[in-house]
């Protein structure tokens, strides 16, 4: 940043909140519905004190019914509205998989792209808060299996602030997934923070030796490992994907072309998943660039378990992301 | 005059069995009219037929499947005459086979799965270091790898490239890229060194001369150019090697090596084929079973080799795998080349130059394009009578060149 | 005849379901010759309701079909042409080929599919609704659906959601008695789809969906009912399919001598029957019909067999917003 502007304390729900605020103060077309997210406030508080700035038309609490508001979001979307529809958790957006998968990801191309869907849909996703098997799972890699959906994990709070507004503008269906073990990451933004790029990873850490690919709440945990690493003489150069579909392939290769190395953190399983993926685009556009084979940290193959100390064996740790990464550079 | 075809039922519907005709031939009959039942995978459909007219002679009798859109009868319209289309080609009933065309081509994939090319005795390398190998003009082979299972990695490739380790006494010249750095060159001079020593101390060598005619040979090839492209020409050297192979299946103990004072006969034909580097020293990659390549084969892998060669990019098993050896001093104008023996091979062909010279034949005296073939044997493993032999067997098949 | 209702629109309304039925008896024929793929399900029986339903209708007004939907389609006023484009997979079909029968899609006449999940179309209906609520709009969002729908969850969660926010939509439910080959009586344990209606708190009525006319009276009054800011209304039409479920279907599930006395209540019969019965009307009206419909169907086959193939280079259009049509 090349002007200092002053800067204010905020967090991720906050920086949520604000860009919710912002878009439906810019827009008219642009509403909140979803369980929960009138009177009670939000599940994680996201949109307290809205209900009451911008009423009950705009902030719509819905009956427990997924599928039914989910598809309404779609209807309304291509009646010209532009909601933004939050789902409780990413293990609840099941019971609305249908009209996720079925309608807004086809009915543009169904339709000869006579129609549009401009839809937002959040959730929460992710473990960490001892939730068990129902309310804590990664399943943003199986969306992002899906052409003709955007996928957007916002890591930081600048995400957080910035990422809603071009998810609206986009013409088409955008998921964005907040980890909810960063709704209270706090920290500062400039006062007049602005919408972000929507397409593109960054390098959140830079290093020679080895390229950690990584994002949503697990970017924290391998920029914490990069800093140890560093410690011991081996530089990480860590990248936060940011938008996990369309995959911002270029990023990743360019650091992998100077690291030689991959390893790839997901919070996700491992069999199938996004990390799968990944590793499998680097194999088709950078195998003669590996100096060692590409290294993933998933979570455990598990639905995720209640106690404590087994959620947290079953997550990718600080520990295990650097175990991994010192078991790359080992060898010359 | 129209045709009632087999429907299609269903997307998945190839094929229907004609149950039941529920019309006779001069029936008349209506649009939507139920005209024959049809079985499928689903069941039985009663057939509508969407024309009017009369039924004619059915094509397909009760009891047949045939494909969908096989002519089931042949309709008349209303008023017309019945005939009866004798020409008309039956439909392949079930017993006279299946559907053809798509099937046809849907062969079962070839039974023999894709060979790994990977052998099992494969340095593990990775990509990247493989990569910068080849750039660097480093053998792999020369390497020694001290990633995870003795994986060569990009740091190992390139302190061989900063210190390459002196070639074993017994190893033949290592493959260097043209003048990456005066330690490689002489690296490269040692090797050779210690080879040529070791094979004049060992090796007690014997040698005979022939000149070859080779005008016939050359008129053939000329002949043979002509009908090709210029990048699929094929030299004179080719023809060279490809009559050294055939005259060693003659003569198989001059292709072998000698080791613990034993000849081993080597069944397969890999000839190292000597290749001067641009920068100085020289290279003996084997060209693999040249006996059973053809030509422009061999003239493809000839100038393959050569190219890959001079950029420093040839396999490790290319390099230590020639069972003899095949120098062609003939571009520098020498005539007659006495050579010395790569050990642990016993036998090694050189050519001169070919050049116009006085042949005298059948009491006459005239002019040809000849050959000087030199054969260098070592008389542990074979004697001169062997190599006579070999020589003989090598002019024999360099006359008939369209055999080679 | 009753004498409130205009000559002139019952003759409309006649030449329509004679164009459906034909259109519709061609496209099995088409089906039959591969012509058509995929799969293909016929409305043929069921025309009155479409036909009934759509002039109650106005241009402003949304609709959300079925997979059953051609007659749904040609009585909205979408372009036959582009129907049997579509069906012939030609990128001159209403969804340039990329839907087929099942998805027929229409922009200018607010069309919103061919849905083929099945109830999986209410809840657009009741966004649709909700944006046009939103926005001020004072129109009608018409969701068909089945019998079959209404055990889904959708339904229920529609409806409820729909008389919550009291939105603008008329759930429209074909009731043709089976769900695909099963009987209402296998799968409904209250098989009164109206009744429904009533438990979510809409006002929710079933009328005879062999008779054109009377549909649409009923769905006049539905529409003005919710017009009127009185929220949504469930309107059960009974009705009958006269072909198979699609063109895989041997009906093993139900009788000749069933589909023989539905038939003997054909909508087209029925009205034609009553113009008849009210004079102005006679076989020599009844052929200009057919001959006009018959050079509509057979136009709609000549401009399908005409129609282009999109390049393949274009198959991943459409897929997300490109700059040039967004």
């Amino acid at each position: 940043m090349s002007k200092q502007s002053a800067t204010v304390e905020t967090s991720y729900r906050e920086a949520l909140k604000e860009a919710i605020r912002e878009a439906m103060t810019r827009d008219e077309r642009v509403f909140l519905m979803g369980e929960d997210v009138g009177h009670y406030g939000g599940c994680y508080a996201v949109s307290k004190g809205l209900l009451a700035e911008f009423g009950p038309e705009r902030i719509r609490d819905t009956p427990l019914s997924e599928s039914a508001f989910v598809g309404a979001g779609i209807g309304a979307a291509l009646g010209g509205m532009r909601p933004i529809v939050e789902v409780m958790t990413v293990n609840f957006s099941l019971l609305a998989l249908d009209q996720i998968m079925n309608n807004a990801a086809t009915i543009r191309h169904m339709s000869g792209g006579q129609f549009n869907v401009p839809l937002v849909i959040r959730m929460a996703t992710g473990a960490g808060k001892q939730l068990a098997a129902q309310h804590a799972h990664s399943l943003e890699g199986w969306y992002a299996h899906i052409p003709g959906i955007r996928i957007l994990a916002p890591a930081t709070l600048e995400d957080a602030r910035g990422m809603l507004w071009p998810a609206l503008l986009d013409p088409d269906p955008v998921l964005i997934f907040e980890n909810n073990t960063l709704y209270n990451l706090e920290g500062t933004l400039p006062e007049n923070a602005v919408a972000v790029d929507i397409d593109k990873a960054k390098v959140m850490h830079t290093g020679n030796d080895l390229t950690i690919i990584s994002y949503s709440a697990s970017l924290f945990k391998c920029l914490d490992a990069a800093k140890a690493l560093s410690r011991e003489g081996v530089e990480a150069e860590v990248i936060d994907l940011r938008t996990l579909r369309p995959l911002d392939d270029a990023t990743y290769l360019a650091s992998i072309a100077k690291t030689h190395r991959a390893l790839i953190v997901d919070e996700g399983w491992r069999s199938g998943g996004i990390s799968a993926e990944i590793s499998a685009r680097i194999m088709e556009q950078a195998f003669y660039e590996l100096d060692i084979p590409v290294e993933r940290v998933c979570s455990a193959e598990v639905p995720i378990p209640y106690a404590r100390h087994l959620e947290e064996a079953a997550l990718p740790q600080v520990d295990t992301i650097i175990a991994a990464a010192k078991r790359m550079v080992s060898h010359g | 005059m129209g045709e009632f075809r087999m429907p299609s039922l269903g997307a998945d519907m190839e094929t229907g069995k004609l149950v039941e005709w529920l019309v006779k031939p001069g029936d008349r009959f209506k649009r939507g009219d139920i005209v024959a039942t049809v079985e499928t995978q689903k069941g039985l459909f009663e057939v509508e037929i969407f024309e009017e007219g009369i039924m004619g002679e059915p094509l397909v009798q009760a009891g047949q499947r045939v494909p969908v859109g096989t002519v089931l009868a042949v309709t008349h319209p209303e008023g017309a005459v019945a005939v009866t289309e004798s020409t008309m080609q039956a439909p392949p009933g079930e017993t006279a086979g299946k559907p053809s065309g798509p099937l046809e081509t849907l062969s079962a994939p070839a039974a023999t799965p894709p060979q790994p090319s990977l052998s099992a005795e494969r340095v593990p390398c990775s990509p990247s270091a493989r990569r910068l190998a080849a750039e660097l003009g480093v053998n792999i082979e020369d390497v020694r790898g001290t990633g995870p299972h003795g994986a060569i990695q990009r740091t190992d490739v390139e302190m061989a490239a900063h210190h390459p380790a002196a070639p074993a006494e017994t190893s033949v010249p290592s493959p260097t890229a043209p003048a990456t750095s005066g330690t490689l060159q002489e690296g490269m001079r040692q090797a050779i060194a210690a080879a040529m020593s070791r094979s004049n101390r060992e090796i007690p060598h014997y040698y005979l001369e022939m000149d070859i005619d080779m005008s016939r040979t050359l008129k053939w090839l000329e002949g043979e150019n002509l009908k090709h492209p210029i990048r699929e020409r094929i030299l004179p050297a080719a023809l060279l090697l490809k009559a050294v192979a055939k005259a060693l299946q003659d003569v198989p103990e001059l292709n072998g090596y000698w080791l613990d004072d034993h000849l081993q006969v080597k069944p397969e034909i890999h000839i190292g084929f000597a290749v001067a580097l641009r920068g100085g020293g020289l290279i003996t990659p084997a060209i693999h079973n040249v006996d059973r390549l053809a030509l422009s084969e061999l003239m493809k892998a000839v100038g393959d080799l050569i190219e890959r060669t001079r950029a420093g990019r040839l396999r490790s098993s290319e390099m230590s795998d020639g069972t003899m050896t095949v120098t062609n001093l003939g571009d520098l104008g020498v005539r007659t080349v006495f050579g010395v023996i790569y050990p642990p091979q016993v036998a090694l062909v050189t050519f001169g130059r070919i050049m116009e010279r006085p042949w005298a034949e059948g009491g006459m005296l005239g002019v040809r394009r000849c050959v000087t073939a030199t054969l260098a044997a070592d008389h542990r493993a074979t004697d001169g009578h062997r190599g006579s032999q070999f020589l003989d067997a090598l002019d024999r098949h360099m006359q008939h060149p369209e055999a080679l | 005849m009753n004498s409130t209702i205009d000559r002139e629109h019952a003759i409309d309304q006649l030449r329509m379901m004679l164009l459906i039925r034909r259109f519709e008896e061609k496209s099995a024929e088409l089906y039959s010759a591969s012509k058509i793929r995929g799969f293909l399900h016929l409305y043929i029986g069921e025309e009155a309701v479409a036909v009934g339903v759509m002039a109650s209708l106005a241009p402003e007004d949304g609709v959300v079909a079925t997979y059953r939907e051609h007659g749904q389609a040609l009585a909205r006023g979408v372009s036959a042409n582009r129907i049997m484009a579509e069906m012939y997979g030609k990128q001159e079909g209403c969804s340039r080929g990329r839907g087929g029968s099942m998805h027929i899609f229409d922009a200018a006449t607010r069309f919103y599919g061919g849905n083929a999940i099945v109830a999986g179309g209410i809840p657009l209906a009741v966004g649709l609704a909700l944006a046009e609520m939103m926005r001020g709009c004072n129109t009608v969002t018409c969701c068909f659906f089945g019998d079959g729908a209404v055990a889904e969850g959708y339904f229920h969660e529609s409806m409820n959601l729909a008389a919550l926010w009291k939105l603008p939509v008329l759930f429209l439910c074909e009731n043709n008695l089976y769900a695909m080959g099963t009987a209402i009586r296998y799968t409904q344990a209250a098989p009164d789809i109206a009744a429904k209606g009533a438990a979510y708190g809409m006002k929710a009525t079933a009328v005879d969906g062999m008779d054109v006319v009377a549909v649409e009276g009923a769905a006049r009054a539905a529409a003005d009912h919710i017009r009127k800011g009185n929220g949504p209304y469930l309107l059960e039409c009974r009705t009958y399919r006269f072909r198979p479920h699609s063109m895989f279907d041997t009906e093993l599930y139900r009788t000749r001598d069933e589909v023989n006395q539905w038939k003997k209540r054909d909508p087209i019969d029925l009205l034609a029957r009553r113009l008849y019965d009210t004079g102005g009307f006679n076989d020599q009206d009844m052929d200009v019909l057919e001959q006009s419909v018959a050079v509509e169907v057979e136009a709609a086959v000549a401009f399908a067999e005409a129609g282009t193939l999109e390049p393949v280079e274009d198959l991943t259009r459409f897929v997300n917003s490109e700059r040039s049509d967004a």
